[in-house]
């Protein structure tokens, strides 16, 4: 197993270098003066090549790169300009926030998804069929801002069920001792209920709106690949020799059809990293992504790129986790590695 | 079976042959299935406020009026009016235009440099195939929406940028259906056949290969249409590309967010309703097309 | 066979099965009686599309949704499956009444250890406990004579070879000593000697418990060598049940005469294939000149060993040798020569090396090593993109092995006749293009008004035609035949046979045939050659290497090939 882990690490090196070039390609090679940012805009001639000199940027493109990748390994992602703060703290400092709306997003997502595309699956063509595949359509046709719009509108305007859309946790509540940097878990960690249901509150919406938009892949691939694992010569085979459905359609339909599934997850992932930009910005919520908006906005470099990076990062390492755990279901992987 | 014995009995089938063939079937499918005609007659129209959009209008898009600010639609106002008293509807009807041009040029770019790599990189192999899979590996390796805010923060602020970055971040998946279709061909018996009867490699790739991965390559365009709404309405809900005062689907609704927790709703529900609306469409006419190009529902 | 005081253990009748299509209703078995007697092998015979296959489902009650029992009634040793519960019937299945499929890797659970799905079986029915499950799954694949099953227990389908795969489907059909096997075309696909072991296993394997066997086959040779009784189905209705011994002697049905006919068998000639009354083929014009035409010397193929174990681990499914440094050698150092106007067979099981070979000969694959040569010049020495356009091409065709593979799908058949036509051809212009191919298409037998339909609007057979068509266009001096009716039925190969028998006739072609089936081979051929791991075995006259083989491996390829009595 170690040695599946180590190759597969490996694998995912090229893809490591390919982001970290295009990260440095973004700011460097691209048409826009980085100094002239840097400089601010009333700065002279005079002033904006200093900071060239400064950032080194006056040097060649090869030089460049290698300090930017001597920076890199230092964990020196540069300074905010907005906020003065390195942006490597700044990123760490959001990251549980948006971390922890996109796993509960996911896990309401799977959870509804997997069920909805069996149940579509073992009855195909029945109500349950069909109401799965207005859910699939219209969740892929919804964009994701607007449904969270529709949500806060619904549930805190009209209803009032739900906290104000601002933020990780009303004014009245203090956060939680930091052990994970999730509210749910550190509350509960902390024994503090009240402070569970306070963030659950705010956490509720905004994890919806990213399930509704990652529902429609889940549930529609699930549906598919268990509909033509279904018709298949193995659970053929698996009816014939007299198996309870309940076997069939869970241990020779179910595994088969999740392979899949979790290839899947990686489109899935890509989807949420994205649409988690968007939900933080309508729900105010304080993760990287509001953060990338933010510096977006006041033209703002170093955190931009910072976060396109860490994404990315993310986003690999989520890839390989993946991959490891397709190897756990499928034993082709597993001896082929 | 043994249908070599009675070609009598086939051919009291009439052959049914060409593009004469094509259409019917096309019109068989818009009419037969009541989603399909209904998401093409929304196609329609929603060409119609692209093309003639400017002069249908009832208001000017851009014309500010403080003295009907915020009001709920009403016969004036048939999606109400925004926070500094612009019609909603004209609005609306007239960003049609410039969402769908981001969408058809950002997926005709991608389609055609998406396809014709993924083709080569399927079926010449090799370091074809290398240098096409790296390139849309790396493209793989950032969570797209990301990687497109990126581009145009890097690019700058305007709406080619928009259109460019849409490109990329589809272009893996272009590369992949393409390849993957060149890829089960390249050694396929019409093909052999065809190098068998003195056919080139390059002639091969357009008479073979090309006209079998072309209606796959549709369909994949209708739904990646929708997509790119999506996408390009999203970079410019967070302040990317298009700047206000320009009617777009995305900066509406990103303009009637702040109004939503006072309860003024329709100024973000009818630029929304729009988008859903023409990805909609687009996602039904991409099923759509699939049973057109199905040969299985063909007879 | 006697008559038995006995009831049947399974007695279907008047059974009417239909199915649920896009356009309307389609009955696929009409108002047929089957019955399996104690003890007794049975054999359904059929060609595609006669119902056979549908008949075991309906049996089962494992139709797929849109299929349902009509009318009729199916009962099996006093119960009517017909309205048996879900629940009884799951019950019964594995238990009282198994069935085999065709390709048995997809009908394995991949991802499943095959111990834990015969263990499956077992507790499901109650045959085994826990404690002492393991232990009796592995006794079962001792019955079924897989070597060292305590560490093959632990196997995923795919490390295993077809025949084993094919083995554990059987261990578990049997694992809960059923009353009644069906067998759906268990051995198509498996090579002829697999075939037989796979055969006998079964056969054994049911005689000892006493079991009832149903073999569903489309080969009545094979199920002339396993069955007591064979009932012959075409287009879902039973035409004739007799017991094999008379069949085969004295077929009453004119549908079972001409399937009788039209299998390829010992002592038939190619004329023997068809029915009563056809014209014979005119007699070969163009004999032997005793030049070579095409002269293979020393031909080698090479793969790098990393690549190709890999791919052919995951083709196969097996799990890759350790790798060495020598690189694998599809086709080992072979040579031999075809003379104008002969036909050269060229024979294995699968991974031999004959369709590399034939590949290589045909120039669409280069050679690692050795000489190609046709008529003189040394053709294997030009790298087979630039001799595409070579006017040497015009010389060698083929024809494929899939009908429907083979044909672009957005081409009229026409478009495909013509387009060698149009690239290494002389014929210029609309009408004399048209012309040229109506020709051909009357060459072939292929009606005319066929000429503008695509291939999904023909058939099987019309669609080999196409593909003989386009490759008798340039002319050609030798014809390389891939298996081109393995894809096809009994009757349909036996017309397609005739026809390229005739066109070497009349156009004085040479033919190389690649095939697995030493009797088909035989009445196409004058030469044979037995190829096994890349090199040739054996070879000689047609009927040389058949009456008197010399190679041990000939012998038990001829030995394992079934056929009806003569």
């Amino acid at each position: 197993m170690r040695s599946i882990v180590l190759k597969r690490l490996a694998t995912a090196i090229p893809s490591l270098l390919g982001v970290i070039v295009v990260s440095f390609l973004l700011t460097r090679v691209l048409p826009g003066d980085t100094a002239s940012y840097f400089a601010g805009p009333a700065a002279t001639p005079e002033a904006i090549a200093e900071v060239r000199k400064q950032l080194g940027l006056d040097k060649g493109l090869p030089e460049q790169f290698a300090r930017y990748a001597v920076d890199l390994v230092h964990g020196n992602l540069g300074n905010s300009l907005t906020t003065g703060q390195p942006v490597v703290t700044e990123i760490a400092n959001r990251l549980p926030a948006s971390g922890e709306l996109t796993l509960l997003g996911l896990l309401i997502a799977l959870s509804t998804a997997v069920p909805l595309g069996i149940l579509a699956a073992v009855h195909e063509g029945s109500w349950i069929d069909h109401l799965c595949r207005v859910i699939v359509t219209t969740g892929v046709s919804l964009p994701v801002f607007f449904t969270g719009l529709l949500l806060v509108y619904i549930f805190y305007f009209q209803l009032g069920w739900s906290p104000a859309p601002l933020g990780r946790l009303d004014v009245f509540y203090t956060a939680p001792p930091q052990v994970t940097g999730f509210y749910l878990i550190d509350s509960l960690i902390a024994r503090d209920f009240e402070t569970f249901r306070a963030a659950f509150a705010q956490l509720i919406l905004p994890a919806a709106t990213l399930a509704i938009f990652s529902l429609a892949p889940l549930a529609r691939i699930t549906r598919g690949s268990m509909l033509a694992v279904m018709g298949s010569d193995i659970v053929r085979t698996a009816r014939a020799s007299g198996l309870t459905s309940k076997t069939v359609i869970l241990t020779y339909g179910f595994r088969n059809a999740m392979l899949p599934v979790v290839t899947t997850l990686g489109m899935v992932f890509s989807f949420l990293l994205g649409a988690n930009v968007l939900v933080e910005k309508v729900f105010a919520w304080p993760g990287i992504g509001s953060y990338a908006v933010e510096a977006l906005i006041a033209s703002d470099y170093a955190p931009v790129q910072g976060f396109v990076l860490a994404m990315a990062i993310l986003y690999v390492a989520l890839n390989l986790m993946i991959d490891l755990l397709y190897g756990v279901i499928d034993p082709r992987v597993r001896l082929e590695a | 079976m043994t249908a070599l014995d009675t070609p009598a009995v086939e051919a009291a089938v009439p052959p049914a042959t060409g593009l004469s063939a094509t259409l019917r079937h096309a019109r068989h499918v818009v009419t037969g299935n009541p989603i399909t005609g209904f998401s093409f007659t929304l196609f329609i129209l929603l060409l119609i406020c692209a093309l003639f959009g400017p002069f249908l209008v009832p208001y000017d898009p851009l014309a500010t009026n403080t003295a009907v600010a915020l009001k709920p639609p009403s016969l004036h106002h048939l999606m109400g009016t925004d926070q500094l008293g612009r019609d909603l509807l004209s609005r609306v009807i007239v960003a049609t235009r410039l969402d769908m041009a981001v969408a058809i040029f950002s997926v005709a770019l991608v389609f055609v440099l998406g396809g014709i790599s993924g083709i080569a990189a399927g079926y010449f192999g090799g370091w074809t195939d290398r240098i096409v899979g790296r390139l849309s590996d790396t493209i793989m390796a950032f969570p797209l929406f990301v990687l497109a805010m990126g581009i145009v923060a890097a690019l700058g602020n305007t709406v080619t940028n928009i259109i460019i970055a849409t490109a990329i971040i589809n272009y893996p998946l272009y590369v992949r259906i393409a390849r993957a279709e060149a890829n089960v061909r390249r050694n396929a018996g019409f093909v052999q056949a065809a190098r068998l009867s003195g056919n080139g490699e390059i002639r091969i790739l357009l008479t073979q290969i090309l006209p079998n991965i072309l209606p796959i390559m549709m369909v994949q365009m209708s739904l990646t249409m929708g997509y790119a709404i999506l996408n390009a309405a999203g970079l410019s809900f967070i302040g990317l590309g298009v700047r206000p005062p320009t009617p777009e689907w995305g900066i509406m609704v990103a303009e009637g967010a702040a109004f939503i927790v006072s309860g003024e709703w329709w100024i973000a529900l009818f630029p929304g309703l729009a988008l859903m609306l023409a990805v909609f469409c687009f996602n039904l006419l991409g099923d759509g097309l699939r049973d057109i190009v199905d040969p299985q529902r063909r007879t | 066979m006697l008559d038995t005081v006995h009831k049947p253990l399974l007695d279907i009748r008047d059974l009417t099965v239909e199915f649920a299509t896009r356009r309307g209703t389609v009955t696929a078995v009409r108002n047929i009686d089957i019955s399996v007697n104690k003890g007794e092998t049975l054999g359904i015979v059929g060609e595609s599309g006669s119902g056979k296959s549908v008949t075991s489902f309906a049996v089962m009650r494992i139709l797929d949704r849109a299929g349902r029992i009509a009318d009729g009634s199916v009962t099996f040793s006093g119960i009517d499956l017909r309205t048996a519960s879900d629940h009884d019937m799951a019950d019964m299945r594995g238990r009282e009444m198994s069935m085999i499929f065709q390709n048995p890797r997809a009908a394995l659970n991949p991802i499943r250890k095959v111990g834990h799905q015969i263990e499956d079986v077992l507790l499901r029915h109650v045959q085994a406990v826990r404690a002492n499950v393991r232990e009796k799954a592995i006794d079962i694949l001792r019955q079924v004579r897989i070597a060292r099953p305590e560490e093959r227990y632990h196997a995923y389908p795919f490390e295993l070879s077809g025949g084993m795969c094919q083995r554990i489907v059987i261990a578990i059909a049997l694992a809960c000593k059923p009353q009644l096997l069906i067998a759906d075309e268990p051995t198509t696909g498996l090579d002829v000697t697999t075939q037989k072991a796979v055969m006998e296993l079964v056969l054994e394997l049911t005689h000892q418990r006493g079991m009832s066997t149903v073999l569903i086959t489309h080969d009545l040779g094979l199920a002339a060598a396993y069955c007591d009784r064979v009932v012959v189905m075409q287009k879902g209705e039973v035409v004739e049940t007799a017991p094999s011994a008379t069949i085969f002697k004295t077929p009453a049905h004119s549908y079972t005469r001409k399937l009788m006919r039209a299998t390829p068998r010992p002592g038939a000639t190619l004329r023997d294939l068809l029915e009563e009354g056809r014209p014979a083929p005119a007699a070969a014009s163009v004999q032997s000149d005793g030049r070579p035409l095409l002269k293979i010397d020393n031909l080698v193929k090479e793969y790098p060993r990393q690549g190709i174990t890999k791919t052919m681990a995951q083709f196969f499914g097996r799990k890759a040798p350790a790798t060495t440094e020598q690189p694998f050698r599809a086709v080992d150092g072979i040579s031999f020569e075809i003379m104008r106007g002969q036909s050269v067979g060229l024979v294995g099981e699968s991974g031999c090396g004959k369709s590399t070979t034939s590949m290589m000969a045909m120039r669409l694959l280069d050679p690692t090593s050795g000489s190609i040569i046709l008529d003189g010049e040394d053709i294997g020495a030009i790298p087979a993109r630039a001799f595409a356009k070579l006017p040497a091409r015009k010389r060698i065709q083929m024809v494929f092995q899939d009908p429907t593979d083979s044909l672009n799908p957005r081409f009229t058949a026409m478009r495909a006749i013509t387009d060698p036509i149009l690239r290494l051809g002389d014929v210029r212009g609309g009408d004399a293009l048209r012309a040229r191919c109506e020709e051909l298409a009357q060459l072939v037998g292929l009606p005319r008004h066929l000429l503008d339909r695509f291939p999904h609007q023909l058939s099987g057979g019309q669609k080999a035609r196409v593909g003989i068509a386009r490759a008798i266009a340039l002319h050609p001096e030798l014809v390389i035949l891939d298996e081109p009716t393995a894809a096809l039925d009994v009757s349909v190969q036996a017309i397609v046979l005739n026809l390229l028998d005739e066109l070497k006739a009349r156009l004085g072609m040479s033919y190389l045939f690649v095939s697995h089936d030493l009797h088909v081979v035989r009445l196409l051929c004058d030469y044979v050659i037995v190829m096994k791991n890349g090199r040739i075995v054996e070879e000689g006259s047609a009927e040389q290497v058949l009456e008197a083989p010399q190679d041990e491996y000939t012998r038990e390829l001829i030995a394992a090939i079934p056929h009806p009595p003569v």
